[in-house]
This record gives structure tokens, C-alpha cells and sequence, in this order.
């Protein structure tokens, strides 16, 4: 029986009882208890299915490292798998259910692979998979999916909000134990600006629990007086319910907030993602017990000594009413001690080591505990609950001596470093034989900017796990960090403690050392991914001698608590079974985050609305309410069309299309790129950055142009218009306002830095609106006074114009091969002058049009688009814009690499039109064959469609598309296989489809 | 006369802090050699501002100038008479190699206000809020989330965020979210 | 995730204001170049493990390119300047000098 104690419990309010559920069960608990020890208190021993053999699993650590006591939590935007018991903190209203079982956690099928263990050994999947080929598709993947993962994914949307925020210290420690306070306050005392974060919701660590005295007094006392003293240092912030996450390059770290978990209901942020800069990183991170490997160890009641001391100084929970100690070290002692002190009984502590222990186990003796040296657990009874142990000689192979009873096997394996965080960004470890751990290499940490180690760590965390000797090197540590900022730490000594004498540890990988195969199959390493003893020693016999390849063959860590108990104990399993020492075997990389932290918090606020930003024109809101369905053009939302009640969008671009081609249409054009290109050196400038001749356009002029990267592809183009002598108007694509602005700064800084150019991007000061089509002029005539006339304003033509009181710059170009005006105005006026137009135009049947018209019309005018026509591989060659190449130029970006052989090959495929022979839409995209297969055996191809439309003015399907000598094959009718089955036959023909004379533009 | 529009008239959310549109303000990009004597009597002519440090800003007034880039100012007069300040800066500018260029409508600004306001700012933007390293008369440029930003202080717990016209309503849901009730962070008030 | 300091600004910034642009120190070739000279020009760059000299955009800040000098080994950096230079100036050379005796890239040591 598990239950909760008369008196003690340090952490919990005995006043204020709290209610939860547990698979539907009404329990109770106290404030102040976490999840895992009000089930422990409530007798629920067993909390879970291990994910492979489902296994009954109880609750074994009292901590983040916690591999068992894993549930799905709350329930619709609040629900979420595998959260840890024992870093849960409990409140009214909690309601969990137990895992990966089926239908119940006291009966579950899928048991039955536990009877079937021996067929699923290391790399079973790897193994079993593989013939025949077709059925991992069909067959095995979908049986394995059903079985695959632990808890379920959670179906509705987080109804949390969740945060980032950005810190700046000189000094921050993690960890709130004895050493984290004391290295804080070392810091802290020197001047630094220093945060302390504890994962917990209490200061002091383990020494709280642990005990002992610190200069004199009782170490609770000690925690109480350096929180005073932290405190009230301004310089100093504290914040408990925190975890170190992650460390990373140049002193940037991740703390990870809990702020609701234990109050859901309150106002604000759930978590909250700190992203900090620190100049130095005390990791004060404590150490982890490990687990001892014996057959059984993996009965609910088998836990870690310090867990089963924990449950019942800190929640007043007794884990059980006999404890038997195995260990192999001293600390496991304090555990006897304790269970003794709360009134239970502990038949036994086998201590592994034939010296037994120090002046711990004199006091245990002393209480009258019996203790049996040199000897260690052969098995552990019981399937659903420890019912006893079963005692043999370490040094032996398992002959049982001896049968005790017991509910629960409180077992240790010494202690290892938490030196994840040391790890995360390249801090070294050594091996510590005489503790037989892994602890920080001073001498190769994590280097910052500056090329110093900027993690320092401290206490347990570097393996000083006594309480003097942690306090020592934690005061040590946060001189060190002040020192190395130039702060002076005061000269004050370091905390005085007497620790008692220990024995010391002796590693002890497999209990007893000489387990037979049959004890090995059931001494645990992992209890979440059931990787046992005598995996790690199959894979070591197929030849896996890297740790990290047994790590994947074996899954050994691999799971949610990434190996916290089993790694060390693993890896000392396969150096074994490799005959090679420990530190040559070394360990797997530590990744952050230390332990899993919520997607929510990783993406802080850009969810929703604000997932990334929308651009929107002045105009946006009157597209909006006409229904637009849009279309995203980089970061701006365009309108694709304006379908009519039940319209389809086909019928939307066509009546669009025939309303501009035979009236009036008008198109908001705010998103074209607007760069101001000024100076005394502009047109020199202008000249390199397009492939055309831009010097001698005049004042008041326009001209299309094109520019190319330095590999000579095209990347851009559009209209310049030459403002004046000095000053030109750049109009870029769409998506390519900062990309060209970026590429004009970049030639600029990086290169003509003498050139007398600035350069300022305008995009966003202009609303533009195309009026466009045969009533252009006349509705524009209505709202001004200035000539607009063909005479008066000549095509490729800007001027500047007023409309009323809104002063405009516009422009006599043409994508469309309809007369056509585009009209800039300060962003602030766009929406009154779109207004006025509508109006204006209401009696020619004024009609906005969308991105697919624009397309439509550019590609019946046979206007190439980038990024249609183009991909990063065209030339202007390529697309017959030979015209569009000033001859004339010494250079320009892009001309040297035009001359490269493979980019004037004459087989280099051009730009011709494609007519389909029925006049159907050939797919955009689809390949023209050629006669004979490649090497791959794959028809040979000789062209591409590069855009595909139906025209509506023409009644049919036209396309564009760059074909293998194109151009001198006019008339020539090719085939492009179609996705969807059907050949599509299509004629080569001139790319300019509507109007070739440009009679409608001009008029 | 038609009315000038800003990005998002009246937008205002409060919570831990306020976040106000400012409405339409002049602003214009004024790029030229800063060390040019020319150039900063253009400046106090349009402004009666002196020309600001590296990082620094300086108002008069509703006007003023903030510091870009080592050959950028954001030179800021009343809306209305903006057209006319880039006149008066070319003209006073003269042979002077310069560009000055109108941005107002290019621009969306917010108030951020109250004692939560650094934090607020904190949350979407890389940069140390805290009062010892940031104060009046600094103006810092970074990344708002997503998107560029430049932030300044007008008071006491007060900044001014300044951000591309476009993308005002993503940088006002962004403050609101950072700015709503509960997320108070206590590190800075 | 680095921290870099823009020479033009001042600005100590972490990485998402930068933007990265490759190699610092390229000489362009144009028109009239051989073809050897051209496909260095454009392909041919260091990816040493070491000290390497980087161009840099202080993107979202005050937009200027500017050069770095950084062990790509260790992350350390060295040094930024001005990106209106054809070679690192001394006190970064010296700079590298004092951490990385000996040190050599492209041409210059």
C-alpha cells in the first residue's frame, strides 16, 4: 500500500485538499502535491503501459527525469499527451488518463507482447520489415501506425496563448538548489546582473530534503537567509517554475516558464519562451540518480532511493510500508534513515559494496536497520506491485539466497551530473572513475563570442555531490563568472559545512555482475522505450560499437525522457559487452531542450492572426468586403478575382477579362516595387543594374527594362521612369520591392561605393491603381482637368496630374495591350481615389479586375512574367528580349556570364507561343516530348509550358513555353503528355496572340 | 477635400499597456553625407532640430529627426506639410548630393504606453528593454517579430513604434497580443 | 544563434537583424575576364575551417553590409568592419594574430 502519512510533508498545505481525476476516479490531494505523489498517496501505484511490451509501469523518480508516469492531460484545446506526474503540480479540477493501454490500464491487450518478448528483441522493426517489399506500404506500416507512439496527438486547437520574451544578463544561473543560491549570490555580491531560475515551484534543491548543516544552522535556514539576501539585491531576479531548455551559441539560452500550468484558469500567457543573452551561464543543474540494473526493475513499486525519500519528507506520501535499500553507495542510506524516521520499515539494505558503507550506514545501523554487504537483488516478485526480493551475492550469478518481503525497492546506482545543459553547445565531459559519473571537463567548455568558456558550472551539476563540497565549488563558480565580466566577487568565505565521511562508490552496470541470460532479459535500461540489458548486449554482439548507432538500433534514450536514468547505465552495458573502457565509448549528444517544452511556446505569438504578416494595399478593406478570393503574392494578399454571388472563379476571370478588353477595368497595383534611384551617378548606376540602356531615357519618359543577376539570369523587371536628370523611378515586381532595393544597396555598399547614388524604397508611400481598357481615358477625363489626350500624353509617358485635391503621378503604360493609365497617389489617398473611380466609372461598367485577369491578358499580349516565363535558369536570350539588351554597353550585371558558352548555346531552349490544335488549356508546366528515352529511360523532353491559360477574349487555350529551337520552328506541331492521361497536341506559334500591332494601346 | 487616411484609424487596445495608432505623420527619408554642414542647417531650417547622433533622435516640438544609418535621417514635421519640408530640404540642400524622399504614407506608428510598456515591447523585439540600457533620445532598429520596426521613446513609459504601412495591422494585433491582460512579466516595472 | 556588432550603426545585435552574404573580399570580374578568372569570380569560394572573412547585412537595422572575421571552428569572431575596403584592415589581422598565431586566409595572413 502506498498512502499518505500522518504527519509530514513539507511542500503540501494539510489545509487546502484539492480534487482531481484520474481515469475518471474522483481522488484527492493537497496543495502543494504534485500529480505523482497525490496518486502515490491515493494508493495508484501503477500509472501506465510501457510503449513496447506494455508492461505495468509505476511511478519511479520524484523529478523531471521521471521516464513512467506519463498522461494525457485536460481535455479539447486544453489536452496534452505525455505529461510527467512528477513535475505536474496538482490542482482542483486536474483530469488525467493513463497510457498506451487498450481497454484499460488494469487489462490491456496489447500485454500480450509481453508474453511475446522474446520474438521482439533490439531492431525487431529493422529486422522483420524488410520482404516483401510491397507490403511495408500496405501491410506493415499501417499496423505499426496503429501501434506507433505514446498518448495521443491532440485534436483541437490550443486554447492558450503562449510567449516569448527577450532578456539581457550578465549572469544567469540555472538552477534554484543550494548551489544555484549560493553562485547567484557570489555573482549576485560582485555587481552582475544576474537571473536565477529553478525548474520547481521551491528554492533549495535537494538539500532541502537531503538535510545537513550549513555555517551552523540547518540548510533550511540557509536557503531562507540567501533567498533574503537574493532578493534584496536589486541586481538579482528570481523566478521559480523555470527550466533551463537549452544552450546555444554565444551565450544565447532558452528558459522556459510555466506561469498557468498550475492555474489554468488564470489570466495571461500559459508559458512563456524566455530567449536571453548571457555573458556567463551557471548550470547549478544538480545531479540524477541512476537506477540499478536487476531483473524486475521494472515492477511498479521499484523507485529511486532518493524519490522514495522525497515522496515522504516533502508530501508526507509513504511509497510503501517495507522498503528494501539496494545501492551501491552511501547516499542510498539517508533513504533507509528516512522510511525508518516516518514509522516504516526497512527489512533490509543490500548494499553491493563488500565494504559497505560510512558514518550514513553507522546510523542505520544504529536505528537497528540490518544491512548485508556484498550483496545485491536477483529479482524482484510481483508483476502489478513489488510484492518481495529475492537476494544474491553481487559477485555471483543470481542463486538466490534468500526471499524478502517488501512493497516497494528503493534502488541506487550512484549519481550522475545533470550536465545537459554544460553540453548543449559543445562543453566537453571527463570521466570520473573514483565517482563513477561523467562530469564537465573545466578545460573544454562552450566558447562565446569572444572565444572564452561562457558556461561555468556548479555544485552537483560538476560533481561536488556533498553538501560542503557543493557549496564550494557553487561559491566558486559565481566568483569566477563576476570575475570574468571584470566585476571584483567580495572577499568573503564560502559557506562552512561538515560533511560526513563516506565510503566511496563502486560502480556496479549489472545486479548481480554475473546475471544469466535470463536475469538480463529483465533488468531494465529504459523503461519508457523497454530497452533492457540484454538488447544493448544483442546489439553490441551484431556489431554496433558506436553509442550513438546503439542508441537508434536499440532505441536505448530515445524517448521523451531521453535516456535521463538509463544513458550512463547503458553505455556502461555496452562498453562491457564491447571489453572497452567507459570514456572511449563515451556518450550520446546532448540536445536541447533539456526536457520537452510546448509547441505553443516555441512558437510564441506568431499563431493565428499574427502567424506571419499579411501585407495589405490601402485598398485591402474594399477587396475584402467585395468577397476578393485572394491570392498570396509573397507576403501580400492580391486579389485573384472577384467571383459575383455564385460564380465560379473561371467565369469571374473571363468577365473581368471581356469587361476590361471591351470597357473598362481597374487594378490595384500598390504592390509594385517603387525604388527612388537618385544622384549624380544614377544613370551610370542604372545602366549596370539593367541589361538596357537607362541613361538616355529623357525626363518624363518610360521604359521597360530588365535586370539580371551576376550569372546573367533574369531576376526582375519592370517600368523606369526617369523623374529627372538626377533621378529615376524604378517599378519592380510585386514580390521583388525588397529583394531588388537589397540588390541595389548591396552593388552600392559592397562595390561602387564611390558612386554618388541613394537609393530609397517608395513602395509602400504610393497606392497605384491601373485604369485600363477602351473608357480609360474618358473616366479619367471626368475627374481631372489636365490633358490626358493621346497627343497631349504620349504612350510610355509619365506626368504629374490632379484628381480634385488628390495630386498623382501617372503613368501611359500597358501590361494589358488596352489603353491603360497607371495611377500613383500617396497611400493616403488610394482608397478616396479608388472610391472616385468606381463612381466615375459606374456608367462604362467600371470593373476591378485580379491577379488571373492581369495573367491572362499579359500572356495574350505575350508579356513574359518572372517567375512564370522565368525560374532562375532563363535568360533574356531565352525569352526573345534581345531588343531589351543594350549592344551599346561595356557592362552591365549579368553580361559577362551571358557569354559563357553554355548560355549562348544555340540548343538552349526560347520562348515561343504554343496553340493548342482543339483549342483545350494545356497543363502549365507540362513537358513537350522528343523522340527517344534518356539514360534513365525516361522519354526525352524538348520544351516546357511555362504559363497556360483559356483566353476569353480568343476563345481558347494559349500557352507560352520555351521549345528547342522555337523560334525557327513556326507552324510545327509538338506534344506535351499530360498528367492527367491525355497528350496534349499544340502548334508553335508567334507568343504575341491579341492585337500585334498594339493598335489598342495606342490610341 | 478627401481625407488622408492613416493605415488603421483609431486602432486602440489596452491592457497591460496601451497601443494607440498615432495617425498620419510627416516622415521623410533624408540620405546624405551627415557630416555635410549643409545638411544640418537644411535640417534646422525644416525642423529647428540639431542633427542627432548615431542611435539618438531629437524633437522640437512635432518635429525632429532620428538617426538611420550613418548617411540616413527620418526627418519628422507635421502631415500636412511634408510635401513642402522635402521642398524646403532640396532647396536648402541645393548642389549638395542628397535625396529626400516623402515616406508618410509608407509608414504606420503606434504608442505603446504604461509601466508594462518595455515588457510589452520585450516580448516581439531582440533588443534589451530594460531602463539601463535603453532610455529617451535613443532611437533602436530591429525586427518587430517578423517584420523590421524602429522604436523610440516620446516619455516616460512611452514609445513610439514605427513600421512599414502594410504589414500596421499585423504589428497591432502582435502588440495587442503581447499587451493583454495577464502577461505582465515583472522584470522591468 | 550568433551576436555580431555592426560597425556602421553600433549596434551589438543577435543574428535574425543580420543577414548573411558569404565571402568577404571578392573581386569582381566583368566583361573582358577570361573564363577562369569568371567562374571563380562567381564559384570558386573559401570554406575553410578556421578564420574566414564574411560579408554581413545588418538587415533589420540600419541596412549597411559590413565585414566580419570569425572562426568558423569555433564561432569566435574576431572583429567586424567597414564593407568599403578590398582587405582586412591591420588591427583585425592583429586582432586574429593574438587568437590564431599563424593564421592564413586567401592571401592574407
Amino acid at each position: 500500500m502506498s498512502t499518505r502519512l500522518a504527519f509530514g510533508g513539507r511542500r503540501i498545505d494539510r489545509t487546502k485538499p484539492v480534487e482531481f481525476r484520474f481515469n475518471g476516479k474522483r481522488l484527492k490531494g493537497f496543495a502543494g502535491d504534485t500529480l505523482a505523489s497525490a496518486l502515490l498517496a491515493n494508493d495508484q501505484v501503477m500509472v501506465g503501459r510501457s510503449f513496447k511490451y506494455h508492461r505495468p509501469r509505476g511511478i519511479v523518480a520524484s523529478g523531471a527525469e521521471e521516464p513512467n508516469a506519463l498522461f494525457n492531460m485536460g481535455q479539447g484545446g486544453r489536452f496534452e499527451p505525455n505529461q510527467r506526474a512528477t513535475t505536474t503540480e496538482l490542482f482542483d479540477g486536474l483530469s488525467v488518463t493513463s497510457q498506451n493501454h487498450w481497454p484499460s490500464l488494469e487489462f490491456d491487450v496489447g500485454a500480450i507482447n509481453n508474453h511475446l518478448a522474446r520474438f521482439f528483441p533490439a531492431g525487431f522493426y529493422y529486422k522483420t520489415f524488410m520482404f516483401p517489399r510491397f507490403a511495408w506500404k500496405h501491410v506493415y506500416e499501417p499496423i505499426v501506425r496503429q501501434s506507433a507512439g505514446l498518448g495521443r496527438a491532440p485534436k483541437d486547437r490550443d486554447a492558450d496563448r503562449y510567449e516569448h520574451f527577450y532578456a539581457f544578463f550578465d549572469v544567469v544561473v540555472i538552477g534554484g538548489g543550494v548551489a544555484g543560491l549560493q553562485a547567484a549570490r557570489a555573482a549576485g555580491a560582485a555587481g552582475a546582473k544576474v537571473l536565477v531560475m529553478e525548474q520547481t515551484a521551491d528554492w533549495g534543491g535537494r538539500a532541502m530534503v537531503d538535510g545537513g548543516t550549513v555555517d551552523g544552522q540547518p540548510v533550511a535556514e540557509f536557503v531562507s537567509e540567501s533567498l533574503a539576501a537574493l532578493e534584496a539585491m536589486e541586481n538579482v531576479t528570481l523566478r521559480t517554475r523555470m527550466m533551463g531548455a537549452g544552450v546555444y551559441d554565444h551565450g544565447y539560452l532558452l528558459g522556459y516558464e510555466r506561469l498557468r500550468d498550475h492555474s489554468p484558469d488564470a489570466p495571461g500567457p500559459r508559458h512563456r519562451l524566455w530567449r536571453i543573452r548571457a555573458d556567463r551561464i551557471v548550470t547549478a543543474t544538480g545531479a540524477i540518480e541512476r537506477p540499478l540494473s536487476f531483473a524486475g526493475n521494472d515492477v511498479p513499486g521499484v523507485m529511486l532511493a532518493s524519490a522514495v525519500r522525497d515522496y515522504i519528507v516533502d508530501y508526507g506520501v509513504s511509497p510503501g510500508d517495507r522498503v528494501v535499500v539496494v545501492t551501491n553507495n552511501d547516499d542510498a542510506y539517508r533513504t533507509a534513515i528516512a522510511v525508518r524516521q516516518a514509522g516504516l520499515a526497512v527489512p533490509v539494505i543490500l548494499d553491493a559494496r563488500l565494504g559497505g558503507g560510512g558514518a550514513l550506514a553507522e546510523e542505520a545501523t544504529k536505528l537497528g536497520i540490518r544491512v548485508e554487504t556484498g550483496m545485491g537483488v536477483a529479482r524482484v516478485h510481483g508483476a502489478r506491485r513489488v510484492e518481495g526480493v529475492s537476494v544474491c551475492a553481487q559477485a555471483g550469478e543470481g542463486a538466490v539466497l534468500e526471499r524478502i518481503a517488501c512493497d516497494v525497492v528503493a534502488m541506487s546506482g550512484g549519481w550522475s551530473p545533470v550536465v545537459h545543459l554544460w553540453s548543449h553547445c559543445g562543453g566537453k565531459l571527463v570521466w570520473d572513475e573514483a565517482e563513477a559519473h561523467f562530469r564537465p571537463d573545466g578545460d573544454k567548455p562552450p566558447l562565446g563570442a569572444d572565444g572564452a568558456g561562457f558556461v561555468v558550472p556548479a555544485g552537483a551539476a560538476n560533481g561536488a555531490l556533498s553538501l560542503g563540497a557543493g557549496l564550494a565549488d557553487a561559491d566558486a563558480a559565481g566568483r569566477r563568472a563576476a570575475r570574468d565580466l571584470g566585476l571584483k566577487p567580495a572577499r568573503s568565505a564560502a559557506p562552512e559545512v561538515g560533511d560526513a565521511p563516506e565510503a566511496p562508490i563502486e560502480p556496479v552496470w549489472l545486479m548481480p555482475q554475473g546475471a544469466s541470460a535470463g536475469l538480463r532479459m529483465k533488468a531494465w535500461l529504459d523503461y519508457q522505450n523497454d530497452v533492457k540489458v540484454s538488447d544493448v548486449q544483442l546489439a553490441a554482439r551484431e556489431g554496433y560499437e558506436s553509442v550513438e548507432h546503439t542508441k537508434r538500433y536499440t532505441t536505448l534514450g530515445m524517448a521523451t525522457d531521453q535516456g535521463k536514468l538509463s544513458n550512463i547505465n547503458g553505455l556502461a552495458i555496452l562498453s562491457d559487452a564491447l571489453g572497452r573502457p567507459i570514456p572511449q565509448t563515451g556518450t550520446t549528444t546532448f540536445r536541447p531542450p533539456y526536457t520537452p517544452i510546448s509547441m505553443g511556446a516555441i512558437a510564441g505569438e506568431a499563431r493565428g492572426e499574427t502567424f506571419q504578416p499579411l501585407r495589405r494595399t490601402p485598398m485591402h478593406d474594399w477587396h475584402e468586403a467585395q468577397g476578393a478570393h485572394w491570392e498570396p503574392v509573397g507576403q501580400w494578399r492580391r486579389p485573384y478575382c472577384y467571383p459575383r454571388g455564385e460564380e465560379s472563379h473561371a467565369a469571374a476571370v473571363a468577365r473581368e477579362i471581356m469587361a476590361t478588353r471591351e470597357s473598362l477595368g481597374l487594378l490595384d497595383a500598390s504592390t509594385l516595387g517603387k525604388l527612388i534611384v537618385k544622384g549624380p551617378d544614377a544613370g551610370r548606376f542604372m545602366d549596370m543594374l539593367y541589361t538596357n540602356m537607362m541613361s538616355t531615357l529623357k525626363p518624363g519618359r518610360c521604359r521597360y527594362g530588365l535586370m539580371c543577376s551576376e550569372n546573367g539570369f533574369l531576376i526582375d523587371d519592370g517600368v523606369v521612369a526617369r523623374i529627372d536628370d538626377q533621378t529615376f523611378l524604378c517599378h519592380t515586381t510585386t514580390g521583388g520591392a525588397e529583394r531588388i532595393h537589397a540588390h541595389m544597396e548591396e552593388w552600392l555598399q559592397t562595390e561602387w561605393w564611390d558612386w554618388q547614388v541613394y537609393v530609397a524604397n517608395v513602395t509602400e508611400q504610393f497606392a497605384q491603381i491601373g485604369v485600363v481598357g477602351p473608357k480609360a481615358r474618358k473616366v479619367l477625363e471626368k475627374l481631372t482637368e489636365d490633358d490626358l489626350s493621346a497627343d497631349g500624353f504620349a504612350f510610355m509617358a509619365w506626368k504629374d496630374v490632379t484628381f480634385g485635391e488628390i495630386g498623382a503621378r501617372v503613368f501611359r503604360i500597358s501590361f494589358s495591350g488596352e489603353l491603360s493609365f497607371e495611377i500613383a497617389v500617396p497611400a493616403s489617398h488610394g482608397r478616396a481615389l479608388w472610391d472616385k473611380l468606381l463612381a466615375a466609372g459606374q456608367e462604362f461598367g467600371v470593373t476591378p479586375y485580379g491577379t488571373e485577369a492581369l495573367h491572362v491578358m499579359r500572356a495574350e499580349k505575350g508579356f513574359i512574367m518572372i517567375g512564370d516565363e522565368t525560374d532562375g535558369t532563363v535568360i533574356p536570350q531565352d525569352l526573345g528580349l534581345d531588343w531589351a539588351i543594350s549592344k551599346k554597353k561595356d557592362d552591365y550585371l549579368g553580361k559577362r556570364a551571358q557569354a559563357r558558352s553554355h548560355m549562348s548555346d544555340p540548343n538552349r531552349w526560347k520562348l515561343v507561343g504554343l496553340e493548342t490544335v482543339d483549342g483545350s488549356v494545356i497543363p502549365d508546366g507540362a513537358y513537350a516530348v522528343a523522340e527517344g528515352t534518356n539514360a534513365n529511360g525516361q522519354r526525352n523532353v524538348q520544351g516546357r509550358v511555362t504559363s497556360s491559360y483559356f483566353s476569353p477574349t480568343l476563345g481558347r487555350g494559349i500557352a507560352m513555353g520555351l521549345v528547342l529551337h522555337g523560334p525557327d520552328r513556326m507552324g510545327e506541331v509538338i506534344e506535351f503528355p499530360g498528367t492527367d492521361g491525355k497528350t496534349y497536341s499544340a502548334k508553335i506559334v508567334d507568343p504575341v496572340f491579341y492585337d500585334k500591332d498594339g493598335e489598342k494601346q495606342n490610341v | 477635400m478627401s481625407e488622408a487616411k492613416s493605415a488603421l484609424p483609431g486602432a486602440r487596445f489596452d491592457g497591460i499597456a496601451s497601443v494607440e495608432e498615432a495617425g498620419l505623420n510627416g516622415m521623410i527619408t533624408l540620405r546624405g553625407d551627415l557630416d555635410d554642414t549643409a545638411l544640418a542647417k537644411a535640417l534646422r531650417e525644416v525642423t529647428g532640430c540639431a542633427l542627432p547622433g548615431p542611435r539618438e533622435v531629437v524633437m522640437a516640438g512635432d518635429k525632429g529627426a532620428a538617426w538611420m544609418s550613418p548617411d540616413e535621417l527620418l526627418v519628422m514635421v507635421p502631415h500636412g506639410e511634408a510635401e513642402a519640408a522635402v521642398a524646403a530640404l532640396d532647396a536648402a540642400l541645393g548642389e549638395s548630393h542628397a535625396l529626400a524622399v516623402n515616406v508618410s504614407d509608407a509608414r504606420a506608428v503606434f504608442d505603446v504606453r504604461g509601466s508594462h510598456a518595455r515588457e510589452v515591447l520585450g516580448k516581439l523585439m531582440p533588443v534589451d528593454f530594460s531602463a539601463a540600457a535603453f532610455g529617451p533620445g535613443q532611437i533602436r532598429r530591429s525586427r518587430m517579430a517578423q517584420v523590421p520596426a524602429a522604436v523610440w521613446m516620446t516619455g516616460e513609459d512611452a514609445f513610439r513604434v514605427v513600421c512599414f504601412r502594410s504589414v500596421a495591422q499585423y504589428v497591432f494585433d502582435l502588440l495587442k497580443t503581447a499587451a493583454s491582460e495577464g502577461g505582465e512579466v515583472g522584470l522591468y516595472a | 544563434m550568433l551576436i555580431l556588432e555592426c560597425p556602421c550603426c553600433g549596434v551589438k545585435g543577435e543574428e535574425t537583424e543580420f543577414h548573411g552574404g558569404g565571402e568577404a573580399h571578392i573581386k569582381r570580374f566583368g566583361p573582358g575576364s577570361s573564363e577562369e578568372e569568371f567562374h571563380d569570380y562567381l564559384f570558386a569560394k573559401e570554406n575553410p575551417r578556421g578564420v574566414h572573412f564574411e560579408r554581413w547585412r545588418h538587415v533589420n537595422g540600419c541596412g549597411k553590409w559590413f565585414h566580419v572575421a570569425r572562426c568558423t571552428r569555433t564561432l569566435e569572431v574576431f572583429g567586424s568592419y567597414s564593407a568599403q575596403t578590398t582587405e582586412p584592415p591591420q588591427e583585425i589581422r592583429d586582432a586574429i594574430t593574438a587568437r590564431r598565431p599563424g593564421w592564413r586566409w586567401r592571401e592574407f595572413s
